[in-house]
């Protein structure tokens, strides 16, 4: 009988041995997946316990975290919501983390490899670790200007960029929403307010327009077709173009004309200061045409086209159409057709221009700071690449003078100061009213200090132009009185 | 006899020793709860910790008068389990808002009550062969008990509980200490009968019909549980325990084959046929099945008691920084998940170890008893204590279905915490029987020097008693 009795006192401790197998496989191997599962709302929970770090903008905190009554310790409050919402993003438990939330996650909950040395004393202490504070490049008078420079209803974005260091010193969207509407702890409410915010015509509360929405960039887009002219060797400041009022496009009935009530009919043939100044389309489409596919898209790609960046919230990649024909080759010359781009992306191409053809990369982080305010990092201006030849980015720039001075975009000069700029207007549909209206620069031309780039969405072409063209004179206006 | 012939010695004073430092990973336990919660040293606190005292002490004496040569680790165990448990379910309360905990400490306190009775009154396990029959009897009424209108009620889809107006109770916990009794009196007055006969195909010895009796019996009482009260849990534990009993009484392999035969089958039809047992093997094996996550009575539980045990990961989060509160009936069903979550792979497992450690002494109590009955009591009764944890962990961590057993002596819920207590009573008394020192040779014989003189006759009554143990 004894031995019967070891005999299942060894199933015993074999059904024991399973059980150690099976919690060091969930406790230890599987731990990681399973801390990754979507379902997984403890990692949210868990960080909704921290004390999580501010986001600054000039010292003052647009995102932080004060202690909460409720269930859990914290709560995330945003200051000057609207202002600031598709920057910061929101941080809820619902719909998780968002843009600056997301992007800087590990800095901001402090659970990044850099706290190695705070999280291994948590593990003895018990204590929490403190996120660290990410202080952004914006400057808070230049963003509520931006704000303020934008009618209400209105649909658009603005960037106003350093072309020498990438870093963005404004970044506005209308319309905007109030991320603490997302942010509250009770699930059931935040869910009523999401679907509140998705009512919002021209709303999207996941997304930063500025960096994410892809739109027609219409005449902005002949500063592309011009430095693929310059860079392709085959054209110079002195070239003449033909500039028919209209062009008939190959193999098609379709005609291609000049704005008819423009400087453009003044003249049938045209160098590029003249094109650009009347932002002539004939030109344009023919040089595109004579260059070819290839060589406009590999001058785009110089420019940033085709490649997202995390900057380090997400910049989605703008794209100039491929295996176009030359009709369509044409209308993209133009910025039509299916040529799209983000707000930022008419930054960058006229930071290039104005930084003697060096493209730097965005940035919207100037440091990050940690809860004892050592600096944790601060990213250095990062040059991307060159998009084209320092004399080429010169003589652009000069032209982009003449835009301001003696051609289209004169609603943006500033007495005393040579203001380099481009107009932009793209038909959103064939017949109809709505409009996109651009308008880029930078200012002063000689030695820039900031590029803007405004646009205004599904506007009539007079409002449209008049504001984009005056907004960007006041916010040049305001960087160069600082 | 397999038991060591040593000096006997009481270990009484080891005990205590033990006990005190059982009670300070307890106590202890409860502390951090609520230091972490900025609530130390509440009344709460006080509350539970020096009624633990008091009852475990109470326990201690007790033995020092009755049953002096009781195994000296088995009550330090299941104190150090009883107060984890309590502070565990302190822990959760203070997140919830719940008041589990004092009603924890209350049937701490009568299960308690019932072991003093139980080893001042009945002294030696023994006598509980004489209710062999009746034992059978009180574990059908127990088991019908919750099937009775008015009295009986169905919480969360299984009819195992009872109302007593005051309390529920689930008599089904104690069923299995009745059966186990049972058990070991018919198997150890019939096991000669039932080794002798039968016929032998192959290496195996097939049994009578008639002695398959009792066997499908406890089948029949295991798929009864299963249907009618839809315990799965209830269920798979009588039936291990009659196997394990089964299989010590008769040493024949071909019974344990015959057994996971029968439970194999009757396993098979009910997960065709019963919709309560489709869902449990359905959330076992497809969790993370959206579709079987997010149903009624789907994985979410078990799911959520992963995601507890992987955020705990190898040292845990400590005591009262997780979340075990999110999983569902975090302090009874799932309270190893909440504690893999807070004290890691490491407490967790050092948790399981004092279960081996309990079993093993268990195990070495019948090893050491010198009856059959006592033998197949502790073994079936140790047995089931391994069982619960297998079935219980298992089911947590995804290895077997999981089914809606406690984990003894820490999850909240008086009717198990009251049998296990029972277990540990009985145990405390076979092992007691089994390391007290043998009296034989004339009466006036040497006792040992410990013997206080007024249990001399009864001692002796006792060892005149043993004479019908059955050597292996």
């Amino acid at each position: 009988m004894n031995q019967a009795i070891r005999n299942t006192w060894i199933v015993a401790l074999a059904m024991f041995a399973l059980l150690f197998g099976s919690l060091t496989v969930v406790q230890f191997f599987e731990a990681e997946n399973l801390n990754a599962n979507p379902w997984n709302s403890r990692t949210i929970y868990k960080d909704f316990d921290k004390n999580r770090g501010a986001i600054l903008v000039d010292g003052d905190p647009i995102a932080e975290s004060v202690p909460s009554d409720d269930e859990f310790a914290y709560q995330r409050v945003y200051n000057e919501p609207e202002l600031y919402a598709p920057i910061t993003g929101f941080y809820s438990l619902v719909y998780a983390s968002t843009q600056m939330e997301s992007a800087m996650n590990d800095q901001l909950s402090g659970s990044g490899d850099e706290f190695f040395y705070e999280q291994i004393m948590q593990m003895f202490s018990g204590g929490q670790v403190e996120g660290a504070s990410v202080e952004l490049t914006l400057d808070a008078e230049l963003q509520q200007l931006a704000w303020d420079l934008m009618p209400d209803g209105v649909k658009g974005s603005i960037v106003v960029m350093e072309p020498d260091t990438g870093n963005i010193l404004a970044m506005v969207s209308k319309p905007s929403f109030d991320p603490n509407e997302l942010a509250g702890h009770n699930t059931e409410e935040v869910t009523q307010n999401m679907a509140g915010l998705e009512e919002v015509p021209g709303l999207s509360p996941f997304i930063n327009p500025a960096n994410e929405s892809l739109l027609a960039p219409g005449s902005v887009f002949k500063l592309v077709i011009a430095s693929a002219a310059l860079e392709s060797g085959k054209y110079d400041a002195d070239s003449k173009l033909d500039n028919p009022p209209a062009l008939k496009l190959p193999g098609t009935n379709v005609e291609l004309p000049n704005y008819v009530n423009g400087g453009c009919a003044a003249r049938t043939t045209a160098d590029f200061s003249f094109a650009l100044e009347q932002s002539c389309n004939t030109p344009f489409a023919q040089i595109a045409m004579d260059l070819g596919e290839d060589a406009i898209a590999e001058q785009t790609a110089k420019f940033g086209y085709g490649e997202s960046y995390q900057i380090p919230t997400h910049v989605t990649a703008s794209r100039f159409p491929t295996g176009m024909s030359d009709d369509l080759l044409a209308q993209s010359a133009i910025g039509q057709y299916d040529v799209r781009v983000t707000p930022l992306q008419v930054a960058m191409t006229s930071a290039a221009i104005a930084n003697d053809g060096v493209l730097m990369k965005p940035n919207l982080v100037r440091t990050v700071r940690a809860p004892d305010l050592r600096v944790m990092d601060s990213p250095k201006p990062e040059e991307l690449r060159r998009s084209l030849s320092a004399d080429n980015a010169k003589l652009i720039q000069d032209w982009m003078v003449n835009v301001v001075d003696r051609g289209i975009g004169g609603r943006a000069a500033i007495p005393g100061v040579e203001v380099a700029g481009k107009t932009g207007t793209a038909e959103l549909m064939a017949g109809e009213e709505g409009n996109n209206s651009w308008f880029t620069g930078f200012a002063p031309a000689d030695d820039p200090k900031a590029v803007v780039s405004v646009v205004f969405e599904d506007v009539d072409v007079a409002t449209g132009s008049s504001l984009a063209s005056t907004s960007a004179k006041q916010l040049l206006e305001a960087v160069l009185n600082k | 006899m397999s038991n060591i012939q040593t000096a006997p010695r009481s270990r009484r004073n080891t005990e205590l020793l033990l006990l005190l430092l059982a009670l300070v990973v307890g106590i202890g336990a409860n502390m951090l709860v609520g230091l972490d919660q900025d609530r130390a040293f509440d009344s709460d606190f006080f509350t539970q910790g020096v009624t633990l005292v008091v009852l475990v002490l109470v326990v201690h004496v007790v033995l020092r008068l009755r049953a002096k040569y009781a195994d000296p680790v088995i009550l330090p165990i299941v104190t150090a389990l009883n107060g984890i448990g309590l502070a565990m379910i302190h822990r959760l309360d203070i997140a919830t808002g719940d008041s589990a905990a004092t009603r924890q400490l209350f049937w701490t306190g009568v299960a308690i009550a019932v072991v003093v009775a139980v080893i001042w009154l009945l002294r030696d396990h023994r006598v509980l062969r004489r209710f062999t029959y009746l034992s059978l009897i009180a574990s059908a009424a127990l088991l019908i008990f919750p099937l009775l209108p008015f009295i009986g009620m169905e919480v969360n889809g299984a009819r195992i509980w009872v109302n007593l107006g005051f309390a529920t109770f689930q008599p089904g916990e104690i069923a299995k200490i009745t059966l186990a009794i049972f058990f070991a009196g018919y198997l150890s007055t019939n096991r000669d009968l039932i080794l002798l006969a039968g016929r032998k195909i192959g290496p195996l010895q097939l049994p009578r019909w008639q002695d398959m009796g009792p066997m499908l019996a406890a089948w029949l009482v295991s798929i009864g549980v299963l249907v009618f009260q839809r315990d799965l849990g209830s269920s798979i534990l009588f039936f291990g325990l009659f196997m394990a009993m089964i299989y010590v009484a008769t040493s024949r392999v071909s019974w344990v084959i015959i057994g996971l035969l029968m439970i194999a089958v009757g396993g098979f039809v009910a997960f065709q046929l019963f919709p309560h047992v489709t869902a449990r093997i359905n959330s076992w094996i497809k969790a993370f099945d959206p579709e079987v996550y997010n149903a009624i009575g789907g994985s979410h539980q078990i799911v959520q008691g992963l995601f507890g045990l992987a955020s705990g990961a190898l040292t845990g989060t400590g005591l009262g920084q997780g979340r075990p509160d999110l999983v569902t009936f975090a302090n009874s069903d799932m309270i190893i998940a909440a504690l893999g979550e807070e004290l890691g792979l490491i407490g967790l497992s050092a948790i399981v170890m004092l279960y081996v450690l309990l079993i093993s002494r268990g195990i070495r109590a019948a090893l050491g008893s010198r009856d059959a009955f006592g033998k197949l009591l502790a073994t079936g009764l140790s047995f089931t204590l391994a069982l619960q944890c297998f079935v219980v962990i298992g089911g947590v961590t995804r290895l077997i279905p999981l089914t809606g057993l406690t984990t003894p002596f820490l999850a909240a819920g008086g009717s198990s915490l009251l049998a296990n207590w029972l277990i540990v009573a009985l145990l405390l008394l076979i092992s007691d029987a089994a390391r007290r020192p043998t009296m034989t040779g004339p009466a006036n014989g040497s006792r040992s020097p410990g013997d206080r003189p007024g249990r001399r006759s009864k001692s002796d009554e006792r060892n005149t008693g043993s004479t019908e143990v059955i050597q292996p």
